[in-house]
């Protein structure tokens, strides 16, 4: 059976928005386990180097362009820190690295 | 003083001055939102431009971006459209490729105070994305949702309007902008996870770890075939799951 294209999205937004509801619920009060407590405090450090590398130096058309803007990320977010000023130093790396290649 | 200890002096301290305290999260939020938006707009444009080829509308995207707010997500739920696929297939592969969520709002549901009123547990999950997620989870202590509410309006706002015009607009905006506009959420990552990495040692080598094991399965055979969504879910458990055996925060805390 397939339903019209708004009952879809409908579907799976529903779908999209429970997967991310339920741990809300479930998890209601802090969690004393140490292993489980420490597995998700680690959580968002593996996620988010699983999904910045390789993918930032394959995102542009260029893989220099891309391997430039990961350098200029590091570097930026070792000295300074700041989301703004790292996010726009990565753009500005391939938008000008996108000149000379 | 203890980790807890500390949550509980900050709380203390936040219901104290609840009102500006508040505003001043979510105005933060908004700030730091604006590279999120920019990242946003720059995919979701492409991904107009995908729904536009198989016949979608503006108004069906811009429904589709605003309620869904995932880029794998909704690259799949496109695909599933266009193949006219049945509900029970529909739902299934939502549930695969969104999986890294779940986790997402595992870890994050342990930043919430207990005093929190119930009802941001229902609105909080509508602003976990990669994103807004990695920056929620950065903030010391308990988490004020409206710092996740002040993000998720700008940054959805991008994602939508990117959207509707990569939907309208078509091929209109120059390859060389799209380019610069992708690595911006990628540099956001980076000034998530690499300023904790010069503090602490154990969480810099979690970070070369995992960086290498993701570059691993992209070169080698049989492991490249996996899809992104799984990858990140396969490498998270196992990454993290070790460390927590290995390292327990507790411990480190003492």
């Amino acid at each position: 059976m397939n339903p019209g294209i708004y009952l879809s999205l409908l579907i799976m937004c529903l779908t999209v928005y429970c997967i991310r509801m339920l741990p809300f619920l479930v998890f209601r009060k802090e969690i004393t386990n140490v292993w489980l407590r420490s597995f998700l405090y680690y959580v968002p450090y593996v996620t988010l180097a699983v999904m910045t590398f390789p993918a930032i130096v394959t995102a542009t058309d260029n893989i220099w362009s891309g391997v430039a803007a990961l350098i200029v990320g590091l570097l930026a977010a070792w000295f300074k820190g700041d989301l703004f000023f790292v996010a726009i130093s990565c753009c500005a790396t391939v938008f000008l690295t996108g000149l000379f290649f | 003083m203890t980790e807890t200890d500390k949550k509980t002096k900050e709380n203390t301290e936040a219901n104290i001055s609840a009102g500006p305290h508040t505003l001043s999260w979510f105005a933060r939020g908004l700030r730091d939102g604006i590279p999120i938006c920019m990242g946003y707009f720059a995919v979701s444009f492409a991904l107009g431009i995908t729904a536009r080829g198989i016949g979608m509308n503006a108004l069906q995207a811009g429904l589709m971006s605003m309620g869904m707010v995932a880029s794998a997500g909704e690259f799949a739920a496109i695909v599933l459209i266009s193949s006219h696929a049945g509900v029970i297939e529909m739902i299934s592969t939502c549930i695969v490729v969104n999986l890294r969520y779940f986790l997402m709002s595992c870890s994050l549901s342990q930043k919430l105070s207990p005093d929190l009123p119930f009802f941001h547990r229902f609105l909080l999950p509508y602003c976990i994305t990669d994103e807004i997620f990695g920056l929620s989870s950065a903030v010391e202590g308990y988490l004020d949702p409206c710092y996740s509410y002040g993000m998720t309006i700008i940054s959805v706002a991008g994602w939508t309007s990117g959207t509707v015009l990569g939907v309208l607009l078509g091929n209109i905006m120059p390859a060389f902008a799209v380019n610069a506009l992708s690595v911006s959420l990628y540099g956001m990552f980076l000034a998530i996870i690499i300023p904790p990495s010069r503090k602490d040692r154990f969480i810099a080598g979690l970070v070369v770890i995992s960086m290498t094991a993701s570059g691993l399965f992209s070169l080698l055979p049989v492991l490249s075939t996996i899809s992104g969504g799984f990858k990140v879910i396969i490498l998270t458990l196992l990454i993290a799951g070790a460390a927590a055996f290995i390292h327990p925060i507790d411990e480190q805390k003492q």
